[in-house]
């Protein structure tokens, strides 16, 4: 599987360690959320035949996360994002 | 105070040079590492003050040369230094005084074994290392890359010439793989 870096362009799948949902980007604040909202972000996810918002590091190449958007029945990868890009559209402020 | 002497990454008191058919491998001993990295929101101030300290800060996936400093990209606003041991030994604290609080600077020069590939054509030997497309990129690609399961920098300086950068702990075995890819692609 190929990955299509935003900065470096193609690179083997074999470079990167995958994560899992891009929601795991969306931390609830400690401080003020609830524990069922804590327990969903820490254990809940959907599990979807299709198309997947999923975060891979690049550990043996420019260590940068990245947010691919990839289809889980037939894994063409449809986008690949920097995470930081991601985070910052949401709001946060790194 | 006992008369220390340096050992060098593959653990003699000389750099090695081996010779496998055409293939040379030169162990580099004369080299100072630093890496440079940008401090958030400081990547303005950081290019000023490395252009007027002659650092060049190239562009991702790419290697520059200059005098006393090369650098190449690693990571997104951050490089490795390379310059003259002998001159550069101290590079830690020379880049340090030049750049400020632009950026942090570690000293890298004992973490990495350096060695210099020479042959007529690098190719057969470097597509059964690495994934990376050897033919195809341009002089002065630098990247990030996996040898024997060992992340190592490799820098193209032409068909013949690579740099490498591997994890120094693990010199003896980066140099055992390169020797049996060697014997297989000659």
């Amino acid at each position: 599987m190929i990955i299509h870096h935003p900065i470096l362009g193609p690179r083997d799948a074999q470079e990167f360690v995958y994560l899992g949902d891009e929601s795991l980007i969306d931390r609830p604040d400690g401080m003020s959320a609830g524990i069922e909202e804590f327990h969903d972000y820490a254990y809940n996810r959907t599990n979807p035949a299709g198309e997947h918002r999923e975060l891979w590091y690049h550990e043996q190449g420019d260590r940068s996360w990245l947010v691919v958007t990839r289809n889980t029945v037939t894994h063409e990868i449809t986008k690949v994002e920097l995470a930081r890009d991601v985070a910052r559209a949401k709001g946060r402020t790194k | 105070m006992a008369n220390l002497h340096a050992l060098t990454a593959l653990g003699a008191r000389e750099a090695a040079v081996i010779t496998v058919g055409p293939l040379t491998i030169t162990e580099r001993f004369d080299v100072a590492l630093a890496s440079v990295a940008a401090r958030r929101g400081r990547m303005a101030d950081l290019a000023k003050a490395a252009k007027a300290a002659g650092l060049p800060l190239p562009d991702p996936a790419r290697w520059q040369g200059g005098t006393p400093y090369s650098a190449f990209w690693t990571v997104p606003e951050m490089w490795l230094v390379e310059a003259p041991f002998a001159s550069h030994e101290l590079i830690e604290g020379m880049l340090k005084a030049a750049l400020d609080d632009a950026a942090s600077v570690t000293e890298q020069t004992d973490a990495w074994v350096a060695l210099d590939l020479a042959a007529p054509d690098l190719a057969p030997l470097l597509e059964r290392l690495c994934n990376v497309d050897f033919r195809a990129v341009a002089d002065g690609y630098a990247t990030r890359t996996m040898i024997e399961h060992l992340g190592c920098y490799l820098i193209k300086h032409g068909a013949g010439a690579v740099r490498l950068y591997g994890p120094r702990s693990s010199a003896k075995s980066l140099v055992h793989a390169i020797e049996l890819a060697a014997h297989s692609a000659w």
